[in-house]
């Protein structure tokens, strides 16, 4: 009886382990397959075409998506402008100014922002420059870009402020510095690596956002002519692709999707290697 | 130049001028906080803005329908008739699905990877794991077209075989489905849920394992009966940021749902979500009734995904409190 017992318990717990163990090889395996099929198939679908020219007319074969490239560069590059400084900015104000009720609200309704859908995101920068406007422009997709990376943004500078000791601040005020000179001087500069990734990791998230900018900067199949206008962006053009009936359309979106998620995932890994380190050095 | 003190300028706004107010406004004291502090009401100002303009933005369709635009199913857009239910349907629906597929998978993968796997291992594992976290969400949608659909048109005679006399099964299977959808999604929140489950079960303190072991319980029983109930509100917490998450995914779902506003008892039979439509149909809206309805289920998200990630939140830091 005790026997029997004892067998069914570790029979339990050799299959439960063992279940448990699978559902990790599942989960890793996904990752490995998910990241080889693509690499197979966008790496053969890629040209050096799709670095330089423009997409071509339905129907036509060859063509590139040059200026999705160009366009998305654009886009970062105005969320940026738009997204980090307000950021950064807030950031600092939680770290080094927080510890009120407002800072708290502050840091609620940030999480609350990170948590909205990018599509919601998207209906926002299109009421607040496409409709006043009344036409798609790059202006309002590098907006909705830009709200997005806030909310990142001030968690990771928070996040990477608030580990720099306070004895690096005290010693900075021990020496006569003003609050404000120890925080651009000392403090700032000590957080920075980290800080930096950070802002590496969210332009990375948001290079791959679609939903925002499908009716905000709309997408582009020539040289877009200035911010005012419409622009096209690499992922909207994976989805364009992808769900289009051609043939030679879905070839160009794998070779899309592998520069995006190469770039991607290069970010994702050299940040993980910074930060790892800096881990390690504190430690 | 004589140091501040610094103990009063964090709490000090700048309209309340103490002796020192000067010397500290030009020690750069208050201009560092007046800067920072505008940065950081501006973010309440743009999520205010957003709420406000998502509300006003839908007002024409929120006072033609009212409540009942929630629970109507009718989306007609030549005869201006719009009801979000075959949207709210699928959007809730497809969620399920994922996290009905994730969670067992989310979870086992975290307690395999804290609590069994060698540290190296584990953490090599859950590094690549969290790297799925980083993939775009249409790239899941490329896949989820490419390859997904082929692997389930092979597999749905043996899913009908097994579960097809059950009315979630039945009717034909295009590829593109509710049952699409929900296993992609599935895949992009398994991440999160064994990322941050992982998180939560390594912080379970080691006596706790210990005492049980000690006990004469087997590794499992002792991950079973005391870890994971220890660590139960912050995975908890993961599920529902999961949820959230799937619940306004917007591009993987558009790419394999089948974009059917139709309600049907069939997961195998094309559906729509709230996201998906607001993707497709926004540009293409003619009048200004059509726009303010897909703004008013913007809206509906919005409220809906607020709801779940304050949940979530909740639970976190209820966990927290733990440490």
């Amino acid at each position: 009886m005790t026997n029997l017992h004892t067998l069914r318990r570790k029979t339990v717990n050799i299959v439960m382990l063992t279940i448990t163990g699978l559902c990790t090889l599942f989960a890793a395996g996904t990752l490995i397959y998910i990241l080889g099929y693509l690499f197979v198939h966008g790496a053969t679908s890629l040209t050096w075409d799709f670095f330089t020219k423009l997409p071509t007319p339905v129907g036509e074969s060859g063509g590139g998506m040059a200026n999705a490239i160009v366009g998305s560069g654009k886009l970062l590059f105005l969320a940026s402008v738009f997204g980090i400084p307000i950021g950064f900015l807030g950031g600092v104000f939680l770290a080094e100014f927080g510890g009120s009720t407002f800072s708290y609200i502050v840091r609620y309704v940030t999480d609350l922002l990170n948590g909205v859908p990018s599509i919601v995101i998207g209906i926002f920068a299109y009421t607040m420059v496409v409709l006043p406007q009344k036409h798609f422009s790059t202006l309002a997709g590098g907006l909705a870009l830009g709200v997005m990376m806030i909310p990142i943004a001030v968690r990771s500078t928070e996040e990477f402020l608030r580990a720099v000791p306070d004895s690096l601040r005290e010693g900075a005020v021990a020496l006569g510095a003003s609050k404000a000179k120890s925080i651009l001087t000392v403090v700032i500069p000590a957080a920075k690596n980290g800080i930096m990734t950070g802002i590496m990791l969210n332009l990375a998230r948001v290079a791959g956002e679609t939903a925002p900018l499908l009716f905000t900067s709309f997408g582009n199949r020539y040289w877009s002519s200035g911010w005012e206008q419409p622009i096209s962006a690499l992922p909207v053009m994976i989805f364009t692709y992808a769900v289009a009936p051609y043939e030679d359309w879905h070839k160009q979106a794998w070779a899309a999707g592998f520069v995006l998620l190469t770039m991607v995932l290069t970010v994702n890994i050299i940040a993980r290697a910074v930060l790892s380190k800096r881990k390690h050095v504190a430690r | 130049m004589a140091a501040t003190p610094t103990t009063v300028t964090t709490s000090t706004g700048p309209s309340t001028p103490s002796p020192g107010y000067w010397q500290r406004l030009r020690s750069g004291d208050e201009a560092a906080y007046v800067i920072t502090f505008m940065a950081a009401a501006a973010i309440l100002a743009i999520t205010g803005l957003l709420v406000l303009e998502l509300y006003t933005n839908s007002s024409a369709s929120r006072s033609k329908f009212g409540w009942s635009f929630l629970i109507t199913s009718t989306w007609d857009p030549v005869n201006d008739q719009f009801g979000a239910l075959p949207f709210i349907f699928g959007t809730v629906v497809t969620s399920f699905l994922a996290l009905l597929i994730g969670i067992p998978l989310g979870v086992g993968a975290a307690i395999f990877l804290a609590e069994l796997a060698p540290p190296k291992i584990s953490d090599a594992l859950t590094f690549l794991i969290e790297l799925l976290a980083a993939v775009p969400s249409v790239i899941y949608g490329l896949l989820g077209v490419f390859v997904l659909i082929p692997i389930l048109r092979e597999t749905e005679p043996y899913l009908k075989a097994a579960l097809g006399w059950t009315p979630f099964f039945s009717g034909p299977f295009y590829g593109v489905s509710l049952f699409s959808a929900g296993v992609v999604l599935a895949v992009m929140i398994i991440p999160f849920i064994i990322s941050i489950s992982r998180e939560v079960i390594l912080s379970v303190p080691g006596d706790q394992r210990e005492a049980a072991l000690a006990l004469g319980a087997t590794r499992w029983e002792t991950t079973w009966d005391i870890v994971v109930p220890y660590a139960k509100k912050g995975i908890m917490g993961s599920i529902f940021l999961a949820l959230a998450r799937s619940l306004g995914e917007t591009m993987a779902v558009t790419m394999v749902v089948g974009n059917d506003p139709k309600i049907k008892a069939s997961l195998l039979a094309p559906g729509y979500s709230i996201a998906a439509v607001i993707a497709n149909e926004f540009t293409e809206a003619t009048g200004q009734l059509y726009t303010s309805a897909l703004i008013e289920l913007g809206l509906v998200l919005f409220a809906l995904t607020i709801v779940i990630n304050g949940m979530a939140r909740l639970l976190i830091i209820g966990a927290d409190k733990y440490r």
